[in-house]
């Protein structure tokens, strides 16, 4: 057993390094260091003395140096300290689970945009629900070092408990797999609402996935929580329907271009020639499994004009999101999945006549002499849902 | 410690410096009459008849001009965190063996933290101005001998109008001067756009010092201070670092949250109505109010809707308004940055003013309450809309107040702020340093939301059923709190020990800053 467990940020705003020296005896002594010291000094030492006595802990030394850290982050940091000192503790140390977290989202809502936040990083999390993306993925996977995963597994659960998304779908982005396993105990039981699994393959691991959680949700039934594989390899591709109905749970299917390029070979570039024969077969394998195709970043985020036309040309393509790593994306997103005007027209007259029908008391929608089919009047449904905003 | 408490609320001691205080009676109440101060008379017959008022250095100046111990002596914050006079000026009076001075900047900045061994060593006794960044933690920690007074640029023009305070000798850097001392600052390598903030120090003082870098023939075009006024001119390698003079203020913010609390700040200015044909508006240079100024502008264009003026501190971006005849003038305080002095210089229709046209409760109105709205900054801001901008909330003097009192009496006032920093929220129970009132303050504008003050009863009303996130400041508030883990705990100061008084406008004092435990 480790007696010295050292975690956390130095000089990282709103975060803090916190380094446990487990002690024979000398009771519970902290050493904090705060730039907050005089507002919230006293607030934090009570934390940890809280949690020392919650986990059981009666004799250590506790050093806290705080910039400013946010109570979620503050209790994760303590808490993934004292399971490094005792990896076998099982008892969690959970804040109230926020009121307005508690909502579920619908299958077939919309995903245009998708914020990733890295899991590691407080000032990015707690603002996410403000710029209004459709789902913010806290992400646990690339974005974390592989030193501060341990600790960013209880920052993700502590925000999910303790952070406002503001109605914002609550995705988590898993590690590879098996290590991806091991994480989901951690968001699981806290109102995830969608798990987005990295470097998908095969069906295989959709299904392990599915399976551990639900183990897992035993403890908490209520919702449903929905899958969205990311595809990043040739063999992925070419797996992708088997990948997209290997579970009910399936919502989406994207692709991850960074790594998919790398694995045949070749580099990225804006006019993305090389990736077209992947994109369309992502889009394929979900339309023909009824799943949304949800398109992979577009990482250049000073060139607005750059993911304007990424935008359009996803939407031609026939993917209806898109991946965005800074907020400022978001709008860009969200004005350019939205429908053109001939769309909106079309729309409007199918469901127009729909409702033609439904007066009628018949089951069949037509325009004009053609017949329309109900995953077209669905999608006019969408479309003027969309412009009518959320 | 005798005092009482103000209308504020705020208690005041009876003396600050050993002078008696008037504590703040309400905005618009107290009504001075008295007739203004006045310098000396001068005669021509004095001064050289061909104009010329070179002398070899500035010590000599400052002998010329009778330098002893305890005398108030000024300077100016024109070049910013560039400046190099100011620390000239009291090395030199350090040298002559000068103690126990009066230093009336009009700002100061980090750049002026050797002023700290001169103020350890008696040189200069205290600061009479705002104090910015190391000076202010000086004053915070109670090592200043004398209690500090902070006035707003208008104030500070008020102050030297009605004889608070008497200076005794005014030091100007000036980026472009010619023997007989007048004075601009359009030109030459410390060009800073304009010095308008020493006019009351030309006009006032006993004896002006002109200090230059760039000495031209006379007559200096266009005279921005008169040299009718200055007693001595002197010539400097340089008074200031050009890189510094304008560097950092036209960055645009990167912080998505200041960006969405800037883009709302323009929203609420377009749904309000405020954003008409003619209307007008300020900004200062701070990350919000650059992005707000650019929101704005697409804004203004899309409504093919033109500003009448608008106020500086002028930066690229009012510029380029004033250029793309969406506005007829910019009136201008400061010129942040290169292409704000370019503008001043050439066109006719970029004006400089000074804290007199712009501020001075002495005057015959002013500028600023004729604006329309204005978009500012602050440290805290309580559910009463009462704000501070002076200290951070664990009690630590740390900036002065600039313009911002001054510019509160604008028709709309918002503060477009973060509702948190870190972990420390802006939006509180009550402000650690009460340097503006609430009934001044109209909106503030956080990114969780759009708090309206409750007596603006016509800005509820023309924002009704408005898709703005408007809410009661109260709730927004409580949000931040349980973000922050409640709320933080008040700072810890030694009551018994008044380190710095903040002036209002009209000179009477409205808080106290005390002295860090």
């Amino acid at each position: 057993m480790p007696i010295i467990a050292e975690v956390g940020k130095k000089e990282t705003a709103s975060d803090c390094f916190v380094k446990l020296k487990i002690t024979k005896k000398g009771g519970i002594k902290i050493d904090l260091k705060s730039k907050v010291e005089s507002m919230y000094g006293k607030s934090i030492r009570n934390t940890a003395k809280k949690m020392m006595n919650f986990f059981g802990i009666e004799n250590a030394d506790i050093y806290i140096e705080d910039a400013g850290t946010f109570p979620f982050v503050l209790t994760a940091r303590i808490e993934a300290a004292i399971k490094k000192c005792f990896p076998k503790k099982q008892e969690e140390f959970l804040g109230k689970l926020l009121p307005q977290n508690l909502y579920s989202v619908k299958r077939d809502r919309f995903r245009r945009s998708r914020l990733y936040v890295p899991g590691d990083q407080p000032r990015l999390i707690i603002n996410a629900g403000l710029y209004k993306p459709d789902a913010i993925i806290l992400d646990l996977e690339d974005s974390v070092a592989p030193s501060e995963k341990e600790s960013a597994r209880f920052i993700v659960r502590n925000a999910l408990r303790e952070v406002d998304f503001l109605g914002a779908e609550r995705m988590v982005r898993i590690n590879q797999l098996p290590m991806g396993l091991h994480d989901l105990g951690f968001v699981v039981p806290h109102n995830v609402h969608t798990i987005l699994i990295p470097k998908c393959e095969n069906s295989d691991q959709v299904k392990e996935v599915d399976e551990r959680i639900s183990e897992f949700r035993i403890q908490n039934s209520e919702f449903r929580i929905f899958l969205m594989p990311i595809i990043e390899s040739a063999l992925g591709v070419i797996n992708a329907y088997e990948i997209a109905t290997a579970s009910k749970n399936i919502v989406a299917l994207t692709i991850g271009l960074e790594d998919y390029t790398a694995d045949i070979g070749t580099q990225r570039t804006s006019e993305g020639t090389e990736s077209f024969w992947a994109r369309s077969q992502v889009v394929n394998a979900a339309r023909a499994a009824g799943i949304q195709p949800i398109d992979s970043v577009f990482s250049d985020v000073a060139d607005e004009e750059g993911l304007k036309n990424s935008v359009l040309e996803a939407k031609s393509l026939g993917f209806e999101g898109k991946g965005c790593i800074h907020p400022g994306q978001i709008k860009i997103i969200h004005t350019n999945f939205a429908p053109t005007e001939k769309e909106i027209e079309k729309a409007k007259r199918i469901v127009l006549a729909l409702e033609d029908a439904q007066k009628k008391g018949t089951g069949v929608v037509s325009l004009g002499s053609k017949m329309i089919d109900p995953p077209v009047v669905k999608r006019a449904q969408n479309i003027l849902r969309l412009t009518g905003g959320k | 410690m005798k005092g009482k408490n103000n209308a504020v609320g705020r208690w005041i001691p009876e003396k600050i410096n050993g002078n008696p205080v008037i504590p703040f009676q309400g905005v618009g109440k107290y009504i001075p009459d008295y007739n203004k101060a006045a310098p000396p008379v001068a005669s021509c017959a004095n001064y050289p008849k061909d104009g010329n008022k070179v002398v070899p250095n500035l010590r000599e100046a400052l002998k010329k001009a009778g330098i002893r111990n305890g005398m108030t002596v000024s300077t100016h914050h024109h070049f910013r965190n560039g400046d190099k006079v100011a620390n000239f000026l009291f090395d030199t009076i350090a040298d002559m063996g000068i103690k126990d001075t009066r230093w009336f900047p009009s700002a100061s900045f980090p750049c002026h933290s050797p002023i700290i061994k001169h103020l350890e060593s008696g040189v200069v006794h205290y600061i009479e101005g705002s104090m910015n960044g190391p000076l202010g933690e000086f004053c915070s920690r109670g090592k200043m001998k004398g209690q500090g007074v902070l006035r707003s640029h208008g104030g500070r023009y008020r102050a030297v109008q009605d004889g608070q305070v008497h200076i005794d000798i005014a030091v100007i850097g000036a980026p472009t001067a010619d023997p007989f001392g007048n004075a601009n600052a359009l030109y030459g390598k410390s060009a800073c756009g304009s010095i308008m903030f020493a006019l009351a120090d030309s006009q006032y003082a006993d004896k002006v010092i002109m200090v230059t870098d760039n000495l031209v023939p006379f007559p200096c075009i266009p005279w921005q201070i008169n040299g009718n006024n200055v007693d001595f001119v002197v010539e400097m390698d340089e008074i200031g670092d050009p890189s510094k003079i304008v560097s950092g203020t036209t960055k645009l913010t990167r912080s998505p949250a200041r960006l969405l609390i800037a883009e709302l700040t323009a929203r609420f200015i377009k749904e309000s109505g405020i954003m008409k044909d003619g209307f007008s508006f300020q900004a200062g240079a701070g990350g919000i109010a650059l992005a707000f100024v650019i929101h704005l502008k697409k804004f203004m264009k899309e409504a093919g809707v033109k500003a009448g003026w608008v106020r500086g501190g002028s930066t690229k971006y009012l510029v380029e308004l004033l250029e793309e005849g969406l506005t007829n003038a910019i009136l201008d305080g400061q010129t942040f940055d290169l292409d704000g002095i370019r503008s001043m210089r050439e066109n006719p229709n970029h004006v400089w003013t000074s804290p007199f046209t712009s501020y001075s409760y002495h005057g015959k109105g002013h500028f600023a309450s004729m604006v329309d709205v204005v978009v500012l900054g602050a440290t805290e801001v309580d559910v009463n809309f009462n704000a501070n901008v002076v200290t951070h909330s664990d009690g630590m003097l740390l900036h002065g107040i600039g313009g911002w009192q001054d510019c509160l009496f604008s028709k709309c006032t918002i503060l477009a702020i973060p509702s948190f920093r870190d972990r420390i929220p802006v939006i509180v129970d009550r402000v650690t340093t009460l340097c503006g009132p609430g009934e001044l303050i109209d909106v503030i504008v956080t990114e969780k939301g759009i708090a309206i003050n409750p007596l603006r009863k016509d800005l509820l009303k023309a924002l009704k059923g408005s898709i703005l996130p408007i809410k009661p400041i109260e709730e927004i508030k409580k949000e931040v709190e349980r973000i922050c883990g409640g709320p933080p705990a008040p700072p810890k100061v030694d009551k018994n020990r008044v380190v710095a008084a903040i002036q209002w406008v009209d000179g009477t004092v409205i808080d106290v800053v005390y002295k860090m435990m």
